[in-house]
Formats: C-alpha cells, sequence, structure tokens
C-alpha cells in the first residue's frame, strides 16, 4: 500500500530522517515508535507532503507520490491527524466536519449557494460513529482534548481515505480517555477497512493493536518487523525499551 | 420570535435620505455608503480568509481611475463604465495576488502596501492617462435623465438621483459578498483563517483560494472606487495612497471583522466620528485613536461584536 525508500532529511546540517526505508502493507496496523527526537513527525510531514525530501521516495499504491502536496495527496486516500491537535477552533463541530467532506468532494469552489445544509447527513453521520453528535453545534476550541482529538480524527475520516496516518493519536490524554480513543480508531478501521500507520509514545497501546513495528533511532531505523521480533530485538531493548525500565 | 429582516429594513430607510434629509445629509450617507461596499470587500480578507491587506486602496484606484477615464475621456456610458471598474481592479488583484499570496503573515501585508504604492506612483506620474498630481476632476455623473420621468424621484437632484443608484448597486454587491460567505467557498476561506495547515489537509488548495479572495476583494473595492470617483467629482492619486488602505482597514478593525455588516457599521460610525469630532477640534485623529483603543481592548469583536451583544441580551430573555 504505501512504500518508504530512503527517505532523508536534514535541518542546517542536523540530519532528522536518515535514509528510512518501510513498508505498510494494505489493511495492517503499523506503528513507529522511538524515542523523542527520533524524527517520527518529520517522517510524517516528508511521506504527506509538507515537507520536501532531501533524497528518496514514497510510493502509495504503486504511484510516485514524493513531494505530492498535501491538497492534492488527500485526494489520493491519504488521511492524516496532527500530533498537536489540529481543527479548525472558531467553527463549530458540524462546521469543522462538513468543511471536510465540501472540500473533499470538491464543491469548494461554489461561491453562491448556501452551504449550511451541504452533506448534512454524511457529517451527521459521521459524528455520530464518533460520538460526538450531541455537540455539533458546540465551537470546536471548547471541546476537551479528547473530544477535539476524535473531532481531528473525523476531519481525516471524512476524506473517505484508504490509508490513515496519525501522529500520536493519544498525546495528552488520560489513561481512560486513551483506551477510548483507541478501541474507536480500531473499530473504525475494521469497519471501514483502513490501513493504519500511526506514532506513538504509550507502548502498551503499540503493542496492543499494531500487527507491525518500525523502531526509528535519531533519524535512523533500527528495527522493523512483527511486535514480538521488535521486542526482542536486542538493539531496540538497549536504546529504547531498555532506557524506560 | 421572528427574525427582523434588518437587510431590507437598512436599504428602504437609505433610499429615503433624500426626501427626508437635507442636501448634506444625502451627502454623507452616499458616503458612508460606498465605503461600507469598500470596507467589506477587504474583510473578505481581513475577517473571512486571515489575510491581512494593507494595500487595498490600490484596487479602489484602479476602479476610480477606469469609471473615470472611460466616463470623462471616452464618453463611456455608466452601465459600462461601472462593471469595467470591477473588472479591471480584479485583473490587478489577480496579477498581484499570484506574488502577494505566496507571502505569509507580516510579508503577505508587505507586499501588498508594496503594490499599493505602484500604483499610486503610477497614478501620480502618468500625465496622460490620469492627469498626474492634479488628478482628474470633473468625472461627469451617469446620464440619469430616465430618473426625472419616474413617479416620486422626479423632482430630485441629479446628485440625488445617482445617490439612488448608489444605494441600489451597493445593496445588490453586498448581496452577493453575502451569498459568497455563506457558500461552500465562504466556509473554505474560513477554514484558511482558522488554520491553513489543516485546510491544506482537507484537500484545500489554500493557495488557489487565497488568490480567488483577493481577487474578489479587488473586484469589489474597484466597483466601490468606480462610484466614488463619480461621487467625489473627480479622480485623485491619492484614492490609491497607503492612507487609504489604512482608513478602510480602521473602518473594518472599528465596525468588527468577525460580522459581516460589521465593517459597514465601522463605515458609518468613523465618517460620522469624523463629521462630529472634526467640528469641536483640530485634534480629531487623537479622539480616534483613542476610541480605537478602548474598542480593541474593551469589544475585541469592534462595534459589530458589541451589536450582537447587545442583541443577545435584548432579546434571549423573553424567548426564554
Amino acid at each position: 500500500m504505501l512504500e518508504v525508500r530512503d527517505l532523508t532529511k536534514s535541518f542546517d546540517g542536523f540530519v532528522a530522517v536518515s535514509r528510512v526505508s518501510f513498508d505498510v502493507p494494505k489493511h495492517s496496523v503499523s506503528a513507529i515508535i522511538g524515542p523523542n527526537g527520533a524524527g517520527k513527525t518529520t517522517l510524517f510531514n516528508l511521506i504527506t507532503g509538507h515537507l520536501r525530501c532531501d533524497t528518496g521516495r514514497v510510493v502509495l499504491n504503486g504511484r510516485d507520490v514524493t513531494g505530492v502536496p498535501p491538497h492534492d495527496l488527500c485526494r489520493m486516500g491519504v488521511g492524516r491527524s496532527f500530533q498537536r491537535t489540529n481543527i479548525f477552533a472558531k467553527l463549530t463541530v458540524y462546521e469543522n466536519v462538513q468543511a471536510a467532506f465540501v472540500s473533499h468532494r470538491g464543491r469548494g469552489w461554489n461561491a453562491f449557494t448556501p452551504v449550511r445544509d451541504l452533506y448534512r447527513d454524511e457529517t451527521l453521520r459521521l459524528l455520530e460513529s464518533l460520538r460526538l453528535a450531541d455537540r455539533a453545534g458546540e465551537v470546536a476550541g471548547f471541546l476537551s482534548h479528547g473530544a477535539q482529538k476524535q473531532l481531528e480524527l473525523g476531519l481525516a475520516l471524512a476524506l473517505e481515505p484508504d490509508i490513515l496516518l496519525l501522529d500520536e493519536p493519544t498525546a495528552g490524554m488520560s489513561a481512560s480517555e486513551t483506551r477510548e480513543t483507541i478501541q474507536l480508531i480500531d473499530r473504525l478501521a475494521r469497519e471501514r477497512g483502513l490501513t493504519l500507520l500511526f506514532t506513538e509514545h504509550d507502548m502498551e497501546v503499540v503493542f496492543s493493536i499494531a500487527q507491525k513495528i518500525t523502531v526509528l533511532h535519531q533519524g535512523r531505523v533500527i528495527a522493523d518487523g512483527s511486535p514480538a521480533a521488535v521486542r526482542a530485538d536486542p538493539e531496540v531493548r538497549r536504546v529504547y525499551l531498555g532506557e524506560r525500565r | 420570535m421572528r427574525r427582523v429582516p434588518w437587510a431590507p429594513l437598512v436599504v428602504v430607510a437609505a433610499l429615503l435620505v433624500p426626501a427626508v434629509g437635507s442636501r448634506f445629509y444625502t451627502f454623507l450617507a452616499n458616503d458612508v455608503i460606498i465605503w461600507a461596499l469598500f470596507a467589506t470587500s477587504l474583510n473578505l480578507l481581513v475577517g473571512y480568509t486571515g489575510l491581512v491587506s494593507f494595500g487595498h486602496a490600490a484596487y479602489f484606484g484602479i476602479g476610480a481611475y477606469t469609471t473615470g477615464i472611460l466616463m470623462k475621456k471616452l464618453g463611456v456610458p455608466f452601465l459600462l463604465a461601472f462593471p469595467a471598474a470591477g473588472v479591471l481592479a480584479g485583473a490587478f488583484a489577480l496579477l498581484f495576488g499570484l506574488f502577494c499570496v505566496r507571502l505569509t503573515r507580516i510579508y503577505f501585508a508587505m507586499l501588498t502596501l508594496a503594490f499599493a504604492q505602484i500604483v499610486w506612483a503610477i497614478c501620480f506620474k502618468w500625465n496622460e492617462v490620469t492627469g498626474g498630481e492634479q488628478g482628474m476632476p470633473e468625472v461627469p455623473y451617469p446620464d440619469l435623465a430616465w430618473m426625472g420621468t419616474l413617479p416620486l424621484v422626479r423632482d430630485l437632484r441629479t446628485s440625488d438621483h445617482f445617490y439612488l443608484v448608489t444605494v441600489v448597486l451597493v445593496a445588490l454587491c453586498l448581496w452577493i459578498l453575502h451569498r459568497v460567505v455563506r457558500s461552500p467557498f465562504g466556509r473554505m476561506l474560513t477554514t484558511i483563517r482558522e488554520n491553513a495547515e489543516r485546510a491544506e489537509f482537507i484537500g484545500v488548495h489554500v493557495r488557489r483560494y487565497e488568490l480567488a479572495a483577493f481577487v474578489l476583494a479587488g473586484a469589489f473595492a474597484g466597483l466601490a472606487g468606480g462610484l466614488f470617483g463619480i461621487f467625489n467629482r473627480g479622480v485623485f492619486p491619492d484614492f490609491a495612497y497607503w492612507t487609504k488602505s489604512s482608513e478602510v482597514l480602521i473602518m473594518t478593525l472599528l465596525g468588527g471583522m468577525g460580522t459581516f455588516y460589521g465593517p459597514s457599521v465601522g463605515a458609518l460610525a468613523l465618517i460620522l466620528l469624523n463629521q462630529q469630532i472634526v467640528s469641536y477640534t483640530e485634534y480629531w485623529p487623537f479622539v480616534l485613536g483613542t476610541i480605537l483603543v478602548v474598542l480593541l481592548f474593551g469589544f475585541p469583536g469592534g462595534l459589530g461584536g458589541a451589536l450582537e451583544l447587545l442583541g443577545r441580551r435584548l432579546w434571549r430573555p423573553r424567548r426564554a
């Protein structure tokens, strides 16, 4: 589904991501883990076209999408959520998700008919599945952190993606919120037949749902494989899992 | 409770001004109405798209010169010269906008200012076409003789006839702009204002939308300029000068960029204040500055935001 080949990116001489390669098979749940500053978010930004890579390629469904800007990439079935919650804070919950539908279905250039009820059913249905339906009229910026994260997931899902890239979907959440969110993501992914690629710092979460794990350390891939294999990897134990115990 | 149909009421009230007020009030109202369109066009950028333009007067000036030159020098009828102001201003907004939307925030603002100053300099120096420093006085009124045959308005002066035309045209423009901000396109613009990065990732081609907003805002500013040149009985280079850009920006802030009608309220307030305070003190800019400071700290939503708050306070209890 998604192949990453030899991606490299440096900022003013600091190599943030160095020759990173990995695959994300279709319908899999894959995770990228690594300590802070390992280059996870940079890697995401390279894949989704926010940053331009120095070398390397990103291939989506056999198509080279290296350097394709975000607004085009998300038409090719890539949805993304951000580590720091990224929503339209002054719009209502309903307007947030509706905007994603409007944009994705190419209606954004219509400048003369009212937008209010456009894709109303789709929007409400999606909010329903995110358990946000009863808060549709609230201003998004006033929601709790956890609810904002869910809303952001809604923005990504409105694009009807095949692959969803989630950058720390549970960052800043309490233990119970984390559990709920992971269940939600897991359920939505299965219902919609999504391929998931996510970064996460919570190892419990990672080992509970990921089928494949890529470990980044100082911008390089030091392990890539099944959870069991990664857990047993001596280098991973030394630089990462070991550090925590 | 039924909603009050404010817009038609305001239009009707505006149309009645020549009949009930003096010549001076009609003059003031005409001024306000044209500036209201100018400020609302700017608000499409500032309030809805989140782009602060410091050079919006460029398009106002281009529109004014377009209509002025066409009508005075070439004898083109108003019916063509007026839309031409919008088209030409929009075309220049497209040209300048291509560069401006590549930049963000303060750099965007500075570049819009730079382009506006270029427009001003050209108007100031190009004697053969624009009349240079002297400007172009005596832009004729449109031929409104047909209004002399209509009942009710038959006995009004030509300037009053032009005023009525202005009211109708501005109302039409504002209606169009209102449709635009309530449309899917308008929603896309607000997502850019809120979070351009996220907007990209719901598939919004941010730069292209910003450019479209810039062109639209420029075109409507041009229409306002076209009307203003006739109203002012002449077109002068200072129409495109940066002080005009700041004046319209102040109106937008004063009135409140959070509401559609805010900038119109701002235009009304600024022109009336100017009129009133100037007759008491020569320190009018000092008074204005004080008012702005108080407003920005006390009511960040501007007069429009304050009115909305007041309205909510007044209506809510009855509904409950």
